[in-house]
């Protein structure tokens, strides 16, 4: 990519050249010993703050930096050589957890929570998926009632990403009656009394922790509330346009490195006395894989350029999604195909990589419910 | 403190160079190019020193306008301005003559340099540098406590400074000598000196804003006709396959006649 790339600046490039080197020296060496562990270290977090990885996005004031969505893409692309979306999602959860907190907390609670966090020496989550349902956000059962200086909270959270390790967890609850008028959002300190954790097993993102939480009449300072109580419905949809724009440019960059394996395989692996390349059946393979990528790579650029633009296309978020999910899914499968035996076993990366398609398929939205919002967004 | 530190715009070393057909030079098409990997260790050493000691760093580059990115890039990493001398390709003689005008001119208390380049490995401009100055130089700067000591991970300077002096360790054939050095001087950075930071997000956009100074090397009045002329490049001849022979005796044989190695 040169530098009079439409989309990329110098600085892009800069950053990505940063990032690149940072990730062969700091993840590459690590992360199947990581993935094996079930869990990468927590010093990784003050690492990733020193190169400005965590503070992407947030207000200087608070210890950020200001972002464009292709320092997303950029991110996204770099990691995803790891081929480890659990590291991706662990190292960034604060990218979903601290975004209600800058939009609507406190000036007292933002510089609480945020600087700790992006200086890598705290972790944040965000628990808002409940055992009784995920995408319906609006009928969560986590229930806060107010008493005297505090709130206490009755309820489960399930699949959260930095659960078991989170100090500040943000976490939807009902404080006032049915529906999405009743939500408010308030942090929950990671030693907070009557809050209980346990760690979930996964098909993938095997070196994330995801986690369970249970509220037992956990009791959380008032002043943790994020804005205004009742409030929380927005707090939260505000961030879920960032939140699948980086889960569409995850998927595509995973696709690209599931790619890239196959093509090294098909060029080195001999069968029969020829190269797999050199075969009709895998080379047709490979040129429709390669279609795909650029096909989402253009489209996610798309959307990226209009939202650096101050747009918030959100058919065009969901079905970017939903598109870029169907590419990796296209990906993953066929590299696993190509590179046989060998891609099946574990140290392959399209072998971790296929079993991380479902985890982008139904996080930060399901499929079917990007479409359907995609649909009344469109007006239909 | 002031310290001038150089930075030399430089082909990936991760990727494979290609000759052009004639042999007078590299393909530059398609090429990355990043700054010398000894002189990031010779940047990151001068922001450690100015950190302990206060001062300022300023980078210096010699190349085409291109070269910017990899000034920016020792900015990105903290240092507080830049000066490109806009040349083509020089030799290590014109380089230290060139460097000798800027010390002249900005007059760093220590000049700190790559021991030498990945591009064309001389390993010359540094002492020529010191030579042309008379000032006193120390080369192969290393670290006496190693990469993985306390003091690597604290991101403490190896050279250590105090008293107009620097005490550098130096990597020799059997094992690390000392050496000081009065200030001012020119000190060469090896690989074992320390982990050179990484330019972060806030530090490439501080960047943008630092100054870069152009000079072109026609107004520093420096004779820069080279004394070094690089006739042609070549690929090493490619590696044959290798025989089996069937016994120890047609080894021994082959080396002795074949190969002429016994």
């Amino acid at each position: 990519m040169s530098a009079a790339h439409p989309h990329y600046t110098e600085e892009h490039q800069a950053f990505r050249q940063s990032l690149r080197r940072w990730v062969d020296r700091e993840i590459l060496p690590h992360v199947e010993a990581w993935e094996a562990a079930r869990a990468f270290p927590r010093e990784l977090y003050a690492k990733a703050a020193e190169i400005g990885l965590l503070g992407m996005g947030f207000p200087e004031a608070y210890g950020g930096v200001p972002m464009d969505p292709f320092h997303v893409i950029i991110t996204c692309e770099e990691l995803a050589r790891a081929a480890a979306g659990g590291l991706s999602a662990g190292l960034m959860s604060h990218s979903i957890g601290l975004p209600p907190v800058a939009h609507l907390g406190s000036e007292a609670l933002k510089a609480r929570v945020i600087p700790p966090v992006l200086a890598g020496e705290k972790i944040s989550a965000l628990a808002v998926t409940e055992p009784s349902g995920g995408s319906d956000v609006a009928n969560l059962r986590t229930t806060a009632r107010r008493d005297g200086d505090h709130y206490v909270l009755n309820g489960q959270k399930t699949f959260i990403t930095s659960g078991m390790r989170a100090d500040f967890i943000t976490c939807a609850v009902r404080t006032g009656g049915e529906g999405m008028g009743g939500i408010s959002i308030v942090v929950v300190p990671g030693d907070a009394p009557g809050l209980a954790r346990t760690p979930l097993e996964k098909m993938g993102w095997w070196c994330s922790d995801t986690a369970t939480l249970y509220f037992d009449e956990c009791r959380v300072p008032a002043e943790n509330l994020v804005g205004e109580e009742n409030m929380g419905f927005m707090g939260l949809m505000l961030n879920f346009n960032n939140e699948r724009l980086a889960l569409a440019a995850n998927a595509w960059a995973f696709a690209k490195v599931a790619f890239e394996e196959a093509l090294g395989w098909a060029k080195e692996r001999v069968t029969f006395g020829r190269p797999l390349i050199q075969r009709q059946a895998i080379r047709h393979k490979l040129v429709d894989m390669q279609a795909d990528l650029l096909a989402t790579q253009a489209f996610l650029e798309a959307v990226a350029a209009k939202m650096k633009a101050g747009e918030q296309p959100i058919a065009d978020i969901c079905m970017l999604k939903n598109h870029a999910v169907a590419c990796m899914e296209h990906c993953a499968g066929d590299a696993v195909q190509i590179l046989g035996g060998a891609g099946y076993v574990q140290g392959a990366k399209a072998e971790r990589i296929y079993r991380e398609t479902k985890v982008i398929a139904i996080g930060g939205g399901a499929s079917e419910i990007m479409k359907d919002l995609a649909a009344r967004q469109l007006g239909w | 403190m002031k310290i001038l530190v150089t930075v030399k715009r430089v082909t990936d070393y991760e990727r494979k160079v290609k000759i052009k057909p004639d042999g007078s030079g590299f393909e530059t098409e398609g090429m990355n190019f990043v700054p010398n990997p000894f002189d990031e260790i010779a940047v990151e050493e001068a922001l450690r020193l100015t950190k302990e000691h206060g001062g300022d760093v300023v980078v210096v580059s010699i190349g085409p306008n291109d070269a910017t990115q990899q000034i920016r890039q020792a900015l990105a990493m903290g240092a507080q301005r830049g000066i490109l001398v806009q040349a083509g390709e020089l030799d290590s003689d014109a380089v230290a003559r060139v460097l000798q005008k800027l010390v002249e001119k900005e007059n760093p208390d220590l000049v700190l340099m790559g021991k030498q380049a990945t591009d064309d490995d001389a390993n010359q401009a540094g002492q020529l540098l010191a030579g042309y100055l008379g000032w006193p130089q120390a080369t192969f700067a290393s670290k006496t406590e190693g990469l993985e000591s306390a003091e690597e991970k604290a991101q403490k300077p190896g050279v250590k400074v105090a008293d107009g002096w620097a005490s550098v360790a130096r990597e020799a054939d059997g094992g690390i000598e000392t050496i000081k050095v009065q200030l001012p001087a020119v000190i060469t950075t090896d690989l074992r000196l320390n982990h050179p930071r990484f330019a972060s997000l806030p530090g490439i956009m501080k960047a943008k804003k630092k100054p870069i100074e152009e000079i072109p090397v026609a107004s520093l009045g420096v004779d820069i006709t080279p004394k070094v002329r690089v006739l042609k490049y070549e690929e090493p001849p490619a590696r044959l396959a290798g025989v089996k022979v069937a016994d120890v005796d047609e080894l021994v044989n082959k080396l002795k006649n074949e190969a002429k190695v016994i």
